[in-house]
């Protein structure tokens, strides 16, 4: 893909993603903050494509270590939020 | 799998990411939105594999399972007064990840598109810079909000020209792959040492009330560096999704900026609000409670306050957390609701130590999520309200940030709990908050002091509709 393009699809990602996430209410903003977090481990689509690709063996380590930090990353991240999302709830609901 | 198809499940996913985001603005759906990021993230693991024609390296699967299976162990012994600082460490961990993918990048240039190598060794080199700082300037902020560090501002001498420098090197590294690709090995060792020392460098002198703003700042940076490496390995997902991460700190960081008055840059630069503060006031607080008529007296009157109540706001802050009174605090609200009173809880935006911090706690001890009102929502209910208690907070409802000019806080947005016919104030102590300005609530009539651990004053006050 072109230079251009990603750079374009970088400024497009950016401007919509700041439009949607700007109607979260602050009473989610950690969880959205830790979502948020679990995304960003989508540099593990780098790290693999990277690792597969090296030769020698001491960038395939690094490129392992990457993966698996990024999936910790992913994985925490996406658990920690459904975790406190989940203890968002009515009382009324609950309770009774 | 064709270029084409390859880009429109590109597409198709980073529509999945942003529906996923936009269903957490409302509470019912936010779980299922959750959900919906975690498929399409999978989804996009799966779809990198197949493309690049990777999908039966066993060894890339192996190294994905052990980082899954340890990040669902972890994810499900945080507990959430730790938030912050896990937060803080996963930013960091996003962050050495892009780091090292662009250092594998760098290290064998050979492997990559030779059409677009110029453009693939800088993103990448600059992937490293920004993965590093995001990497060490978040080891330092969990570090401080776990409080292994001090949790006061660290100055060095000569702070601003290191931290300076440490920046034109990272900077450096970045031209010099630009100049010429035999600069490599040197611009990544410079990436790595100097870009993680910038990363020390600014975030050592951040103070512990100012980490939100740092958390959500270090949050946009992982986003970013994933973006960019994504660019340096040509997968315009990552580019997307790392794009969006990096938007959603940013606003963060600006929402947390305007609540708390303060400017980036200042925090950046290591500008305290306290260096400002008015010497003397704090001594002239401590006369007021021992002015006041006998403890018994005040008890009693207290208590027919409490009893008789038909509307009250309870407003938590970290100290409250600190404390860990939030289970108590829900005790409170439920014998205030049994006594007949309405009850809502006044969330300031900077309460907690993250965006969104205190509701997470007070969810996690049962409270309802419609209780927990915004400022800018509850504010103008305060006039009619009986009863006001204040739990662990000072500075955000200080009513001198309406009117004391040239003070830190001046201009701050604050609850107006100083309209409140009563007011309770379940604090520490009386000494000023971080913004080292005097409360003047302190000294109102209508506002009864309860000092000391928050759990023992809750509980009294539990006692007190007994």
């Amino acid at each position: 893909m072109s230079p251009l393009l990603l750079i374009l699809i970088f400024i497009v990602s950016t401007v919509v993603g700041y439009m949607i996430i700007k109607n979260v209410p602050s009473l989610l903003h950690t969880p959205l903050m830790s979502g948020m977090n679990a995304l960003s481990g989508i540099t593990v689509l780098g790290a693999l494509t990277a690792t597969a690709f090296a030769l020698g063996t001491g960038s395939k380590i690094l490129g392992y270590i990457a993966i698996v930090l990024a999936m910790i990353n992913v994985a925490g991240g996406f658990t920690v939020t459904s975790k406190m999302l989940k203890m968002f709830k009515h009382k009324e609901v609950d309770n009774k | 799998m064709s270029d084409i198809l390859f880009y429109l499940l590109c597409g198709l996913l980073s529509v999945l990411v942003l529906v996923g985001i936009s269903m957490m603005s409302k509470v019912e759906k936010a779980v299922k939105g959750n959900f919906l990021s975690t498929i399409a993230m999978a989804g996009a693991i799966l779809l990198t594999l197949v493309y690049y024609d990777i999908i039966s390296v066993t060894s890339l699967w192996i190294f994905m399972a052990i980082g899954l299976i340890l990040g669902v162990i972890w994810g499900f012994k945080i507990k959430m007064i730790e938030m912050p600082q896990v937060v803080a460490l996963l930013n960091g961990f996003g962050g050495i990840a892009s780091a090292l993918a662009a250092t594998v990048i760098m290290i064998e240039p050979e492997q990559q598109n030779q059409d677009q190598l110029m453009f693939i060794l800088v993103t990448a080199s600059l992937a490293l810079v920004v993965g590093v700082v995001t990497f060490t300037g978040s080891m330092i902020a969990a570090g401080k909000l776990q409080k292994v560090i001090s949790q006061k501002p660290v100055i060095w001498k000569n702070h601003q020209w290191i931290t300076g420098i440490s920046l034109v090197l990272s900077i450096l590294s970045i031209v010099m792959v630009a100049i010429d690709t035999k600069f490599l090995p040197i611009s990544i060792i410079i990436g790595w040492v100097m870009g993680g020392f910038f990363g020390v460098a600014f975030t050592i002198r951040v103070g512990g009330a100012d980490m939100p703003i740092t958390i959500s700042l270090l949050n946009s940076l992982s986003g970013v560096a994933g973006s960019i490496a994504g660019m340096a390995s040509n997968n315009p997902l990552t580019v997307a999704i790392g794009g969006i991460v990096g938007a959603s700190g940013l606003l963060l960081t600006q929402i947390m900026c305007r609540s708390m008055n303060r400017h980036l840059l200042d925090i950046l630069l290591g500008k305290t609000t306290s260096t400002g503060h008015s010497k003397g006031v704090a001594v002239e607080a401590s006369t007021v409670v021992t002015a006041s008529d006998s403890e018994e007296d005040i008890v009693s009157d207290l208590a027919s306050i409490i009893k008789s109540a038909k509307r009250v706001i309870i407003v938590p802050g970290y100290g409250m957390a600190l404390a860990q009174a939030q289970h108590l605090v829900s005790q409170l609200s439920d014998s205030l609701e049994q006594n007949g009173a309405l009850l809502d809880f006044a969330i300031h935006p900077v309460a907690g130590r993250m965006p969104g911090h205190m509701n997470v706690l007070l969810a996690e001890a049962n409270i309802s999520y419609e209780k927990l009102r915004e400022m800018d929502d509850i504010n103008p209910e305060f006039p009619n309200c009986d009863l006001a208690i204040v739990i662990g907070a000072n500075d955000v409802i200080n009513p001198a940030a309406n009117t004391a000019e040239g003070t830190p806080i001046y201009g701050m947005p604050v609850l107006d709990v100083d309209k409140a016919k009563h007011i309770v104030i379940c604090n520490f102590d009386l000494k000023p908050g971080y913004a080292g300005v005097d409360n003047p609530l302190y000294k109102m009539r209508n506002v009864t002091m309860k000092l000391g651990d928050a759990k023992d004053t809750v509980k009294e006050l539990i006692d007190m509709l007994r």
